[in-house]
């Protein structure tokens, strides 16, 4: 569904506007790393905009503060629709490391929507490069979850078939992977 | 005098040729002390929750689901990567990968569940790591001296008698 709406209303040049809500300033000189000659993000119409109001993306660093929440919510309703939000770093997407201080709300997710998310303390300007290119569509997604589950106990009574016989002693092969 | 200042800016500008690198088509090595997304080997974890203890950001969850399973789950929203759990993990079960692609529309997408065997203390009932084989020989509980004999028996328990001395399990062998 987000795919079908980035490519009605998402065809042509994004026009990025950057907000930092109280970060520590390692995602902004990350996010101006991408705009250097070296990361040229011009080349696909990716431009940085000084106010809200003429951007269609809002890259947010920076957890909520408590003081700076208001601010955010502000800068993302000044963004004319549509609009995309980016969570930069790990304090965006996440909270950061300290989440759980008095000053701080949270990750920006609770005070406005977000729509992707590039975790990173800080991101590689690649990795930021690459969230507005999955945004775009010209790559794939690389972030899978990861699932254990073991479906045998690994409990020698469970498994007598697993137990073969060596100098008359039963020998266990799985017992050394516990 | 401004023309020739002009003609030099341009021939260095020429020289330095072109240093745009074609990242999104091309993928892009990182260096090798990077430390990216930890990966965790469930194979290896012990489940000693020591990663969960020193987390800073205190992303990494423990929950004991029953006496024997113990539910690792690494959330990484706020994970910085400083690689704390992989210094400590005794085991080496959590590598830093070189992984950096990790932009997803869905927080969830990062986040690594780990469903791990335990052993269970047979004082207090909770899970408790697994003894490996040298453990064993030397764990205190079932004994097997030879009391006939007068002989002290010191053996493991990494096997499964055909006659269990503890009479509450009957299990063919085939």
């Amino acid at each position: 569904m987000l795919k079908e709406f980035l490519k009605k209303y998402f065809r042509r040049s994004l026009w990025v506007y950057h907000c930092n809500s109280g970060g520590c300033n390692g995602c902004d000189i990350e996010v101006v790393n991408v705009l250097t000659p070296y990361y040229d993000v011009e080349r696909f119409g990716i431009k940085l905009v000084g106010s809200p109001r003429h951007a269609d993306v809002m890259l947010c660093q920076g957890p909520a503060g408590r003081a700076t929440a208001s601010a955010l919510k502000r800068a993302y309703e000044a963004v004319p629709e549509p609009k995309l939000v980016f969570a930069v770093g790990s304090c965006a997407s996440g909270g950061g490391i300290w989440h759980d201080t008095y000053s701080i709300i949270g990750p920006i997710e609770k005070v406005i929507p977000v729509h992707f998310y590039i975790p990173g303390c800080p991101p590689r300007p690649e990795a930021i490069i690459y969230g507005v290119a999955l945004a775009l569509g010209l790559v794939e997604k690389k972030a899978v979850p990861m699932e254990y589950h073991p479906v045998k106990l690994p409990i020698v009574r469970y498994h007598p078939e697993d137990i073969h016989f060596q100098n008359g002693w039963p020998v266990y092969d799985r017992l050394e992977k516990i | 005098m401004y023309l020739l200042s002009k003609i030099r800016e341009t021939i260095l500008c020429l020289k330095a040729g072109r240093v745009t690198l074609p990242y999104p088509v091309n993928p892009r090595p990182v260096p090798e002390r990077f430390r990216g997304r930890p990966l965790f080997h469930p194979d290896k974890c012990i489940g000693c929750a020591g990663c969960a203890n020193n987390c800073p950001a205190r992303e990494i969850l423990i929950a004991d689901q029953c006496q024997e399973m113990r539910v690792v789950m690494y959330l990484g929203r706020r994970c910085t990567y400083c690689g704390r759990c992989a210094d400590l993990c005794p085991e080496k079960a959590i590598t830093m990968s070189h992984e950096y692609e990790n932009a997803t529309p869905k927080i969830a997408d990062i986040r690594q569940d780990l469903e791990i065997w335990m052993g269970t203390c047979q004082r207090c009932g909770r899970c408790f790591k697994n003894a490996g084989p040298l453990d064993q020989l030397m764990m205190k509980g079932y004994r097997f001296d030879d009391l006939s004999a007068e002989l002290w028996v010191y053996r493991s328990r990494a096997y499964l008698d055909k006659e269990p001395v503890v009479k509450d399990i009957d299990i063919e062998l085939g």
